[in-house]
Formats: C-alpha cells, sequence, structure tokens
C-alpha cells in the first residue's frame, strides 16, 4: 500500500512540511523538522534510485487517472540519479545552514528561509519525477520563484538587484519553454512526454514542432545559465547567502541540465534535434566557449563566491558538452559529471561560507593565511578545488575521463584536447586562492586575529561532500553503473506508443 | 491580406510578445520592466486560449443536439499559468519595493553608478 505512493512522497512531504515551517515559529525547531523531511525525502530517493535501477521506470498515476489523460509521474535512472543528488544536498545544506544563515539572514526570517528552501526542493523533486510537459513547468515555476525569494534573503543590499535580475531573466526563461510546450500541444493535442515523442515523430520536420523545439532549448538555456545566457548566475551565487549558493549552485542548474537531457532525448529524440536540426553543433560551440570564457573570469576576479560562481558556468560547459557529443558515453559523462560537480562545489560553497562565518568576508584577502588557522575548512576546500581540477582519486577526474573518451570515441580529437585546457585554467582559478591560503602571509583583515574553525555543525557536512568526492574518485562502481543505465535508457529508441486519444474532445469520449 | 485577417489572434500575440519583451529590455524603470514581463505573459496565454478553439465547435458543456466541443484543456491549462504569473509579478513588486528601501531608487541608471551590479 505504502509502497506504491512511494513515488509521489519526495514532492508531497516537502510541499506539506513547507507552510508548518512558518508555523513553528521558532527557529531552531523549523530547522529540526525541514533536516528530518529533506532526510525521509533522501532515503525516499536512494529506495527509488535502487528500484530504478532493477525494474527500469516506475509510473504513478495521480489521482488514478491513467495517462495520456491524467498527469503522470514517472521515473526513471536519469531523473533517480538528480532527484538523490537533489534531495542528499539539500539534506547536507539543511544541516549547514543552522550556524550559517545565524550570520547571514536576519533572525526573525529564518522560518521563512526553511519553508522556501522546502518549497524549491518541492519545485525541483517535482521536475524530476513529473512525466508531464505541463506539469514540468509549473514545477519549474515553483523552484525558480522560491529562489528569487532564497536569493533575496542575505543582508548585503545587492542581493536584492541580484535576485530582481535573476526573476527577469529566469520568468523569460520559463515563459519561452511555455511558449514551447504550447506548440508542441497545438500540434499534437497531448502533453504526456511519452505521447508526445511518439506524436511527434509523425510531424517530422513541421515547422510549428521546429520553432516549439528552438523557444523550449532557449529557455531552458536560461534556466541552466548556457553561456551566453548565464548573465543572471554571478550576480545571483555571489550576493545570495552562503547556504543559498551551496544548495543553488549543487542543485538548480543541475535540474535544467536535466530538463534538457529530458526534452532531446525523449521527447523530440536524439536523431531529430542532432542530425535533422543541427543543434549538437550550436550547443558544442556554445559549450566550450562557456569553459573558457567564464574559466578565464574566474581567474580574474577577487570576491571567491564570484570565482565559483563563474566555474560553475564553465562546468556547466562540460556538461552540455557530455550531451553534444551525441553518444551514450558522452551523455553519462554529462550525467556524470552533474552528479559529480553537484558534490565538489557544494562542498566549495560551504567552505567559502565557513570563511565569511568567521571573518565576515568572502574577498581573496580574506583567505590569505587561512591554511593554518582554519586547517579543517581549507582542507576541504583544497580537496574540493583539485576535484574541480580533475586530479586523478576524486570525483572530477572520473567524469573528466569519461568525457574525454567519449570526445575521442566520435572523432573530435580537438574537443578532447580543448577539455584538457579548460582543466588547466581550473588549476589557475583554484590554485589563487590555495596560494593565498597556504602561502602568503596573512591580509590586514585577519591580522593579528586568532580566527577559529568553523563550527561542527558547518564542517560535517562539508567533508561529508569532501569524502563523497573522494569516494566517488576511487570507487565507481555506483555512480558509473547508475548513470550509464541511464544513458542507455535515454538513447534507446522510443518505447511502444500509448492508445491514440483525440486531439478534439467530442460527445463520445466524454461518455 | 487574408494570411493577417485569418490568424488576426495569433498576430496579437506576436505583438504583445514582442512589445513586452522590449519593454522588459528597454525600460529603465524596474517596475515597467515587470509590467513588460506581464505583458509578455499574457500574449503567451491568449495564445493558449486560441489553440483551444474548434471550428464550428461549442463552449465545452454537454447539450443537446451538439456534436463538437472546444477544447476546455488549453484554458485549464492557462489557469495554472496565470496564477503562475501573478506569483512571479508578486514577488518582483515585492522586490522592487525593497530596492526602493535599500537604494531610495527604482530607476536602473541611477544605482548603477552607486554601486557594483556586475
Amino acid at each position: 500500500m505504502f509502497e506504491q505512493h512511494l513515488l509521489v512522497l519526495p514532492i508531497v512531504l516537502p510541499l506539506i512540511a513547507a507552510p508548518i515551517c512558518i508555523l513553528l515559529m521558532k527557529s531552531h525547531l523549523a530547522w529540526v523538522f525541514a533536516t528530518i523531511i529533506s532526510g525521509l525525502s533522501f532515503f525516499i530517493s536512494v529506495d527509488l534510485l535502487f528500484a530504478t535501477l532493477e525494474q527500469g521506470v516506475l509510473n504513478y498515476a495521480v489521482g488514478g487517472w491513467e495517462s495520456p489523460w491524467g498527469i503522470e509521474l514517472r521515473i526513471d535512472a536519469a531523473s533517480a540519479i538528480v532527484l538523490s543528488v537533489v534531495t542528499g544536498i539539500s539534506t547536507l545544506v539543511l544541516v549547514y545552514a543552522k550556524e550559517s544563515i545565524a550570520k547571514e539572514i536576519d533572525s526573525s526570517r529564518h522560518t521563512l528561509f526553511y519553508s522556501a528552501h522546502l518549497l524549491c526542493l518541492t519545485g525541483l523533486s517535482g521536475i524530476l519525477i513529473t512525466g508531464d510537459a505541463f506539469n514540468l513547468f509549473v514545477f519549474l515555476e515553483i523552484s525558480s520563484l522560491s529562489t528569487y525569494t532564497l536569493v533575496s534573503l542575505a543582508s548585503d543590499k545587492r542581493c536584492l538587484t541580484a535576485a530582481f535580475r535573476y526573476l527577469v531573466m529566469g520568468t523569460i526563461g520559463a515563459t519561452f519553454i511555455l511558449i514551447g510546450v504550447g506548440m508542441m500541444y497545438m500540434k499534437t493535442g497531448t502533453l504526456n512526454m511519452l505521447d508526445l515523442a511518439n506524436r511527434i515523430a509523425e510531424y517530422d520536420g513541421n515547422r510549428t514542432i521546429n520553432t516549439g523545439l528552438a523557444f523550449i532549448l532557449v529557455g531552458v538555456s536560461i534556466k541552466l545559465a548556457l553561456f551566453p545566457l548565464h548573465m543572471w548566475l554571478p550576480p545571483a551565487y555571489t550576493h545570495a547567502p552562503s547556504a543559498v549558493s551551496a544548495f543553488l549552485a549543487s542543485t538548480a542548474t543541475k535540474v535544467a541540465v536535466y530538463v534538457m537531457i529530458r526534452f532531446i532525448f525523449t521527447i523530440y529524440g536524439a536523431e531529430y534535434v542532432f542530425f535533422t536540426m543541427d543543434m549538437d553543433i550550436i550547443l558544442m560551440v556554445l559549450a566550450i566557449v562557456a569553459i573558457f570564457k567564464c574559466s578565464f573570469m574566474a581567474t580574474v576576479q577577487s570576491n571567491i563566491k564570484t570565482v565559483l560562481a563563474y566555474s560553475s558556468v564553465a562546468q556547466i560547459g562540460y556538461m552540455i558538452l557530455g550531451i553534444s557529443l551525441v553518444s551514450s558515453t558522452g551523455l553519462m559523462a554529462g550525467l556524470l559529471h552533474v552528479f559529480n560537480h553537484a558534490l565538489m562545489k557544494g562542498a566549495l560553497f560551504m567552505a567559502v561560507g565557513a570563511v565569511f562565518y568567521r571573518i565576515g568576508s568572502v574577498d581573496i584577502k580574506a583567505f590569505q593565511g587561512l591554511g593554518k588557522q582554519m586547517p579543517l575548512t581549507m582542507a576541504a576546500f583544497a580537496i574540493a578545488g583539485l576535484s574541480i581540477i580533475g586530479v586523478p582519486l576524486t570525483a572530477g577526474f572520473v567524469s573528466k575521463w569519461y568525457l574525454v573518451t567519449a570526445a575521442i570515441e566520435q572523432q573530435h580529437w580537438i574537443v578532447a584536447f580543448l577539455v584538457l585546457i579548460g582543466s588547466l585554467l581550473a588549476v589557475v582559478y583554484i590554485g589563487r586562492i590555495l596560494e593565498a591560503a597556504y602561502f602568503k602571509k596573512p591580509s590586514e583583515l585577519t591580522e593579528g586575529k586568532t580566527i577559529k574553525e568553523a563550527p561542527i555543525l558547518m564542517l560535517i557536512p562539508m567533508w561529508i561532500l569532501v569524502i563523497a568526492n573522494i569516494y566517488f574518485g576511487i570507487d565507481t562502481s555506483l555512480s558509473v553503473t547508475a548513470a550509464d543505465t541511464a544513458a542507455q535508457w535515454l538513447t534507446q529508441s522510443i518505447p511502444e506508443p500509448f492508445v491514440s486519444i483525440p486531439s478534439v474532445v467530442t460527445e463520445e469520449t466524454i461518455k | 491580406m487574408s494570411f493577417i485577417i485569418d490568424y488576426y489572434n495569433y498576430w496579437i500575440v506576436v505583438f504583445l510578445m514582442m512589445a513586452g519583451f522590449y519593454i522588459v529590455i528597454s525600460a529603465n524603470n524596474l517596475v515597467k520592466k515587470v509590467v513588460g514581463l506581464n505583458i509578455f505573459q499574457t500574449s503567451v496565454f491568449m495564445m493558449y486560449i486560441s489553440i483551444g478553439k474548434v471550428t464550428n465547435g461549442s463552449a465545452p458543456i454537454v447539450a443537446e443536439g451538439i456534436t463538437t466541443y472546444s477544447n476546455p484543456l488549453p484554458h485549464v491549462l492557462i489557469l495554472t499559468a496565470i496564477v503562475v504569473g501573478v506569483a512571479t509579478t508578486a514577488v518582483g513588486l515585492a522586490l522592487i519595493v525593497r530596492i526602493k528601501r535599500a537604494y531610495g531608487t527604482v530607476e536602473e541608471n541611477e544605482f548603477k553608478d552607486k554601486d557594483d551590479l556586475i
């Protein structure tokens, strides 16, 4: 009885819990409650991940309405991996948030923070679980609206303009997706993703369908901050509270990457998008420019959160590059990087948040000489940074390895070479910070002060992520198997068609 | 000419969409940006409502002697999207109120000089 409803719980649990967080009134009560809810969602997601690895796909008809009439919830290996990442990171960030937001968010707004965080989790889980294109838009907006609120919670006034810019860009992106879904509906008369996939195949080369694809790809590209549509991301991640930056950097854009994979591979079909429409060239060029331009931007910033934000845009480039290679290995590398990047960026933003907690600044000057004063935090930053670079024995190495393998498999020698050069730029921007932390004397910000190590509640989640970085760099069996299963599943041909429904409702169908 | 008249609803959609989009990009005042965003979203609502129309179809209520009905689903979908649009406007305006308090202005060019917006 309970088993069959497991699929809907990662959406329903945080949705119901979000208003309760406000009703609890006390900050620490809301913290305990939100963490427990998020942890429960995480266990359910891991359970779902193992179930999908065994059975393939799980279905759930919301309200008992059969698909394609009702809204169908559908989870396969690809969505289960990203769902586990999102709920797992959310739980760790919530553990971390208690101490972090005490310094960064006004105490009267703490319960609002937990509530908005849970709403964002609802939206993100919903995007991953739903099997309905319009429903996906609704969940996307639930997560986006709560994200704007989360960004604007910081005490620095610049977070407001950052949040506003994010709102304008995000809404344009979401509306583009809405237009695209509308155009698909106009032609096919259905919104269920699998049903759409079958019907779109019949309209090969139709102009409405093509325009819909264009709108959806541009809309999703804004949401996932693909170069040159990334301008909202650096200010938003820089000025948001650290806990929010850690959560968003490792989940929100990853979910948007998943949406792009879903639209390209499940709904439109890779053959149509890549061979008929030639999207692979466009995506590949944009991804490579993103890697270089934004890695370079990261090397010249003095605010470390901005460095990490630009690095995020560059890393998204790697994921899109994996997709644009049009092969099962490439897609697998992209998915693997979604998973691994969440682990490393989460840890990096948490470490920066810990520095802000003790020093009150995230400028590179604040990091000078911190290697001695906050050894555990800086060690975590160093290991996660090495993972971003892609040093062997870290998770970052594994995904870059598969990415290069995929590029060579497809005879894209230049791409493989550029990926390696891109990693060298990461050496520069991470190296600068490590140099400041370990080899420079304390600056005027920290000189003569005794700086204590970060509180234990901040260190534990940070180090769990760091250990995960090392673990998934050595034992790749779980992550690679899951990503491989997902990629195989996505690149295989379209499954059996549904029963056809008339696109016009007539008296017969009502009766 | 019939190309314009037969599809007049879609021309309105295109006009509103471009007008709203232009306001979002060009407006200096943040409230105007939100209004532009609203117009942009409204055009999409009109597009959805247009596609629900079925030739010779009546309102989707079961009645004697009527066999063809308009498609009610796009209307239901757009009700949801309108709610999303209202929520976006609310969040946008709330942010503008806080920006006004923090910066003392809602004109974009006025605070760009004072503060590094990136």
